[in-house]
């Protein structure tokens, strides 16, 4: 681990500039993607992947400049260039950091179990086609799909101010999904896949409950086959997690993101409905709404102890009994908007610069179990697992379209309905909030594709939640 | 920063090295992918954030005796270090393979095709096109986001294939926003940047952003008359081309084209799409070693041909036709229709003129139900002329609605819309398309 560090250090503190402030992202990483198809195991997908990331202060301008040679003249040229660039753009720039503080910290960060072997690459094969096997014999059963996706990445960051962090994560992705057809419509049920991913080793996989769990994703997607398309109308809406992460995720991350409220995003991710002064000020939901930026819980997908420009991560309430108190911004976003934020400035990959991204962004529990939760819906209906997703510019008017919902009638759980969506508009849909789950309820989720920036950053971040209840959602089902 | 010839011979040098190195019957594919880009983005008319990026990696298939793996490798750009990582990645491939069961669908290429394209037009100066954006934005909240440099892919196989691809280009994409928060988005793009053409690109755009200063009209939900200009037509396609046109999709069930390929659907016959590489930007060869066929799609708003990459042809029995594995369109090409642009307005009479869609995804994927909402100089339209920009609004229609029974009429002219496209890397995919005059949209909030 970190076997590089050594070397790196030597030509970093060869590096000659006339910068005032200068740093070094290196990144490594390593991919695997396993998966069996309809019991056919398909080729492995494999990675390796390693560069670096310059970037310089001049006079108060940033610039950057990443490369792929690690060698002393290879990383000298890049920083060249990334200072070449910051003295030429000079009387372009929109932002003066002369005053901006940098990060002098020294500190290393491993992932949960880190020191554990992962499964080997036979074992893993034998247990994506024991799962792709368990899934029963049926026509109408067309298309399933096992997978596990696995990433290690080392980080080394270092700057000129004596900052010294390394961090090396493990990150695993079990999936499994089934394709029911009777001819003319057809349903996907899956398990994973772009809504589990955690930090850890094999025991990403047993939380998950991957194994054993082919037969039952196959016969719900053969329930949902049959069943009847959701009814439109308003209704009580009951979201388990692995909807509620997306629910979090496009209406209170992306609009808090701060540099989205600062326009950088205008061109292509897009603005708020939140504006500057709205913080400490607006009351975003119901008094039972507490959102959190925590990169404390081991297991979950963005958990690290230091952002990419080296700024020390700690837990922080976003919102508070439904008042909005903090955005989600970076070292560099509180200092242009002179606000509070947090350590979320972030970076795909060597290539790519660090911007304000969501990492973790939770919704802490509440005192009700899943059955009081239910008991108490007179006329409702409860959605589970992402599958649509759309929500315009200034993250306030949704649409969502979850792949399994029951109708809930006077307190039970009754029919299986196919085809739900629901639509509403953030600066509302949170006031709506009606309860929430306990701790009981609550998953540790997350996705490795959350997609922003210019040039663009696909990202991993997490989502962990409770099942939550919302009054009066107008809910509508498909044509098919 | 390397040269296309410098990263054609080192890409040459793996090649052949890793001939000789490997030992019957091994086989290999080795696709590359290289770019040196600029990157500037915008805020305020002002750089906010500036950088390059040099990136080099190369994309290695080994395969023995039907089993087979693949390994993306990040390149150094150093011969001595790239050799050393190829032979790594060899020798993983090798100790992988024998874990493997035998692949049933491996189909290769064992033709020794060969491909060259290398268009290297210079690149205007970076920071001269800056001074030129930023005169340009003076007194203007512009943002956007430049891009530009040189792109090359490469693919090689132990049968004797060698593909080279190499293009320069630039994709300055950029929107200018009125004080209401309204906005117009434009793009310049090309390989031959034109200061001429570049002020009058962005003098049409500030031209746009003077309709937006109007009083804001907010519309009821309901069904609309509506004209989709090409951007907005972009995003539909991009939605259908999501698995729409993969023959592993289709055949899975998962396409949301199922009911159109089954025979049980059609769009009106004014839609022909194809997928038409030559002539495009994008590599004429892909990633799997295919090189790539111009396809007719949907012809008459009937199914045409599908995406097959190598291994759906082997599943399902079709004949690869140079897809790579995600079997999605990259250079697609919309039959114009008949609707002059200059009749556009008069023929749309009352409804909404809509620039740009944004965010779309399914609401029935069978159906083809999709939503997504306005986004940029959407305007209300009245008796031909524009009236007002619109707020927001999002729609819900199935694409059999918009492009078949709703569908009036496709325009005359057609705009190139190069993708602007940069996760992981710059795209070099591109769309062809006319706009769409449609009786009924069905806006839901």
């Amino acid at each position: 681990m970190f076997d590089f560090h050594p070397q790196l250090k030597q030509r970093f503190a060869a590096l000659r500039t006339g910068a005032e402030f200068f740093s070094l992202r290196y990144v490594r990483e390593s991919g695997q993607y396993l998966s069996v198809r309809k019991n056919v195991a398909e080729p492995p997908s494999l990675s390796r992947d390693e560069g670096a990331m310059l970037t310089v202060r001049v006079n108060g301008v940033e610039a950057y400049a990443a490369t792929n040679d690690l060698s002393q003249q290879g990383l000298q040229s890049a920083l060249d260039r990334a200072e070449q660039q910051a003295r030429r753009l000079k009387p372009h720039a929109l932002l003066d950091l002369r005053d901006q503080a940098v990060s002098s910290d020294r500190a290393d960060y491993f992932s949960p179990n880190l020191d554990q072997p992962f499964p080997s690459l036979s074992d893993c094969y034998q247990l994506l086609g024991a799962e792709s096997a368990s899934v029963p014999k049926d026509e109408r059963l067309v298309n399933w799909q096992v997978s596990i996706g696995l990433t290690h990445v080392e980080q080394i960051y270092l700057n000129s101010a004596g900052a010294e962090l390394r961090q090396a994560q493990r990150f695993v992705y079990p999936g499994l999904d089934v394709t029911a057809y009777d001819g003319s419509d057809s349903q996907t049920r899956s398990l994973g896949r772009e809504n589990f991913g955690q930090q850890g080793g094999a025991d990403v996989i047993s939380r998950c409950g991957l194994i054993g769990a082919g037969p039952q994703v196959a016969d719900q997607a053969l329930q949902l086959l049959l069943a009847p398309n959701t009814p439109q109308g308003p209704r009580d809406l009951l979201l388990m997690p692995d909807q509620m992460m997306l629910q979090i995720h496009e209406s209170i991350g992306h609009p808090l993101e701060l540099d989205r409220i600062l326009g950088d995003e205008r061109n292509y991710a897009g603005t708020s409905f939140v504006k500057a002064e709205d913080f400490g000020h607006l009351q975003y939901g119901s008094k039972l709404l507490n959102v959190t930026f925590d990169p404390d819980i081991p297991e979950q997908l963005a958990s690290y102890g230091h952002d990419d420009d080296g700024t020390a991560a700690s837990k922080q309430f976003l919102i508070k009994e439904g008042l909005l108190l903090r955005p989600l911004g970076g070292a560099l976003s509180q200092f242009r908007a002179g606000m509070n934020g947090v350590a979320n400035s972030r970076a795909c990959g060597w290539n790519r610069p660090p911007i304000d991204r969501m990492a973790n962004l939770n919704i802490e529990p509440g005192d009700q179990p899943l059955a009081q939760l239910i008991g108490n819906i007179e006329r409702g209906i409860m959605m589970s697992t992402n599958r649509s997703w759309s929500i315009d510019d200034a993250r306030n008017k949704f649409q969502f379209g979850c792949e399994w919902a029951q109708l809930i009638e006077n307190g039970e759980l009754k029919g299986v309905v196919k085809n739900p969506n629901y639509r509403a508009i953030s600066a509302q849909f949170w006031k709506s909030l009606s309860a929430v789950g306990d701790a009981n309820t609550v998953k540790v989720l997350g996705t490795p594709n959350c997609g922003k920036g210019e040039p663009n950053q696909v990202i991993r971040v997490g989502h962990a939640s409770p099942a939550c209840v919302f009054s009066n959602v107008d809910v509508f089902g498909g044509d098919a | 920063m390397s040269t296309s010839k410098s990263q054609a011979d080192a890409f040459k040098a793996l090649v052949n090295w890793l001939r000789e190195a490997i030992r019957e019957p091994e086989q290999f594919t080795l696709s590359y992918a290289a770019e040196s880009s600029a990157f500037v983005r915008f805020n305020h008319a002002k750089v906010r954030q500036a950088g390059q990026v040099q990136q080099a990696s190369i994309g290695f298939k080994l395969i023995n005796d039907g089993r087979h793996a693949d390994l993306d490798i990040t390149l150094a750009g150093d011969p001595e270090v790239d050799v050393q990582r190829l032979a790594e990645g060899l020798q993983q491939l090798r100790e992988t393979l024998p874990l493997l069961p035998q692949d049933p669908y491996l189909l290769l290429n064992h033709n020794g095709w060969q491909s060259k394209n290398v268009q290297d037009h210079p690149l205007p100066d970076t920071e001269q096109v800056v001074a030129e954006i930023t005169r340009a934005a003076e007194g203007l909240d512009m943002v956007g986001f430049y891009a530009a440099g040189p792109i090359s892919r490469g693919f090689a196989s132990s049968s004797g294939a060698f593909g080279w691809h190499q293009a320069n280009s630039f994709n300055f994409d950029f929107s200018l926003f009125h004080e209401n928060g309204q906005a117009v988005k434009a793009s310049y793009a090309g390989h031959d940047w034109s200061s001429e053409g570049f002020a009058k690109r962005f003098a049409l755009a500030r031209e746009q952003l003077a309709f937006l200063g109007r009083p804001l009209r907010t519309l009821a939900p309901g069904q609309y008359r509506a004209y989709l200009a090409p951007a907005a037509l972009e995003e539909i396609m991009g939605m259908l081309g999501w698995g729409g046109f993969s023959a592993q999709s289709i055949a899975s069930k998962t396409s949301p084209l199922q009911k159109l390929y089954a025979g049980d659907s059609a769009f009106s016959p004014q839609v022909s799409i194809d997928e038409k590489v030559s002539g495009s930007l994008s590599p004429a060869f892909s990633g799997e070693g295919y090189p790539r066929s111009d396809l007719g799609l949907i012809v008459a708003g009937k199914a045409g041909a599908q995406m097959v990459s190598s291994r759906s042809a082997a599943e399902y029995g079709l004949t690869a036709n140079g897809a790579g594995g995600g079997e999605m369109p990259s250079a697609l090409n919309m039959a114009a229709g008949t609707l002059p642009e200059a009749e556009i307005l008069k023929q749309l009479g009352t409804g909404l003129y809509i620039s740009n869609l944004w965010y779309l995804n399914y609401s029935d994927q069978p159906g083809a139900r999709m939503t997504g909402m306005t986004r940029f100089a959407t305007f209300w339209v009245e008796n031909g002329e524009i009236q007002a920009p619109v707020s927001t609004m999002r729609f819900d229609d199935s694409a059999y609605s918009l492009l078949g029974s709703q569908l009036e009429a496709l325009t005359e002219e057609r705009e190139l819309l190069l993708s602007a496209s940069t996760y992981s890397q710059r795209a070099t995919a591109s769309a062809l398309l006319p706009g769409a005059l449609i009786s009924k949209l069905t806006l839901t909030l």
